[in-house]
C-alpha cells in the first residue's frame, strides 16, 4: 500500500478514486509509564515511553485504515492526515484519514 | 514548613536538571540540524527538481513527547498572574518541533527530498491541576527517491 500526504503520488498517475478511508485507536497509558512520566515532570526531558506508545498506536491506526482501503480495492492512500485528541483523562485517540485511490 | 522545603527542593531539582537537559538537547539538535541542512525539505506539494524521474515515494513521520520540568511549571504559573510571554514554554515547544523534524529526517536517511511536511502539536498529558504536563509533536511528510541519473 502506497501512502503519501500529498494530493497525488509523486510521479504516478491516479486512475480511480474510492473515497475517504480512516482508522482510529484509543489508547491509555499504563501505570508504569505514568509513574515515569511523573518523575520526568520534575526533571524535564523526553518521555520515551510515551513517544513509543504514540508511535505504536499511530501504526495501528494506519493498519486499520489500510485494511479499509484494501476492501475498497485501492492500492494507495493519498492526502493523509493525522489528528490527536484526548477523549478522557489519561486516554488519547489517534485518528488517521485519507483518500483511497488506485494508481497505475 | 516541611511542605515548603519539599517544594523548594523540587524547584531546585527542576531548575538544575531541566536546564542541563535543555542545553544538552539544544547542542544535540544543532549538531544534527547541521547534518541534514543540505537535503531539500519543504512544505511544498511538488518536488524542487522537477526534471528528474521519481522512483519511489512514501509517507514518513517522526514524533517526540517532551515533558516540562517542575521549575518551568512554577515559572509559567507565576507568569499567569502578570500575563505576557512565557519563554520557558517557548523553548519547550521549540525543542519538541525541531526534534520531531530531525526524527523525520532520520527515519528516511537515504531519501533525496522530503515534501509536504506538516507539523502537529498536541498536549497529551494533563498534570495535576490541569496544567500542561507534556507536549507531543508529530512531523510527517512524503519522502521522495529519485531515479539515479
Amino acid at each position: 500500500m502506497l501512502m503519501t500526504n500529498t494530493e497525488e503520488i509523486p510521479g504516478k498517475r491516479t486512475t480511480a478514486f474510492h473515497g475517504v478511508v480512516s482508522g482510529s485507536t484509543v489508547r491509555a497509558k499504563h501505570v508504569g509509564r505514568d509513574l515515569m512520566a511523573s518523575f520526568k515532570n520534575i526533571f524535564g526531558g523526553e518521555l520515551k515511553g510515551y513517544t513509543e506508545l504514540l508511535q505504536e498506536s499511530r501504526e495501528q491506526a494506519i493498519e486499520r485504515m489500510i485494511s479499509q482501503a484494501e476492501q475498497m480495492g485501492a492500492n494507495a492512500v493519498v492526502n493523509l492526515r493525522f489528528s490527536t485528541s484526548s477523549v478522557a483523562a489519561g486516554a488519547a485517540e489517534l485518528y488517521v484519514y485519507g483518500t483511497a485511490v488506485t494508481v497505475e | 514548613m516541611e511542605q515548603l522545603i519539599f517544594f523548594i527542593i523540587l524547584i531546585m531539582l527542576g531548575y538544575f536538571f531541566g536546564r542541563r537537559a535543555e542545553s544538552k538537547h539544544y547542542r544535540s539538535i544543532e549538531a544534527r540540524e547541521e547534518f541534514w541542512i543540505t537535503r531539500p525539505a519543504s512544505t511544498y506539494k511538488t518536488v524542487s527538481q522537477s526534471g528528474r524521474t521519481i522512483r519511489k515515494s512514501e509517507l514518513v513521520s517522526g514524533n517526540v513527547v517532551i515533558s516540562v520540568d517542575y521549575f518551568k511549571r512554577i515559572a509559567a504559573g507565576l507568569r499567569n498572574l502578570f500575563g505576557g510571554e512565557v519563554r520557558v514554554y517557548e523553548t519547550l515547544v521549540d525543542r519538541a518541533r525541531r526534534e520531531a523534524l530531525l526524527r523525520l529526517h532520520e527515519s528516511c536517511s537515504d531519501a533525496d527530498e522530503i515534501i509536504n511536511i506538516r507539523l502537529e502539536t498536541s498536549s497529551i498529558y494533563k498534570g495535576k491541576r490541569k496544567q500542561v504536563g507534556s507536549v507531543e509533536v508529530l512531523a510527517f511528510g512524503t519522502a521522495v527517491y529519485f531515479e539515479e541519473s
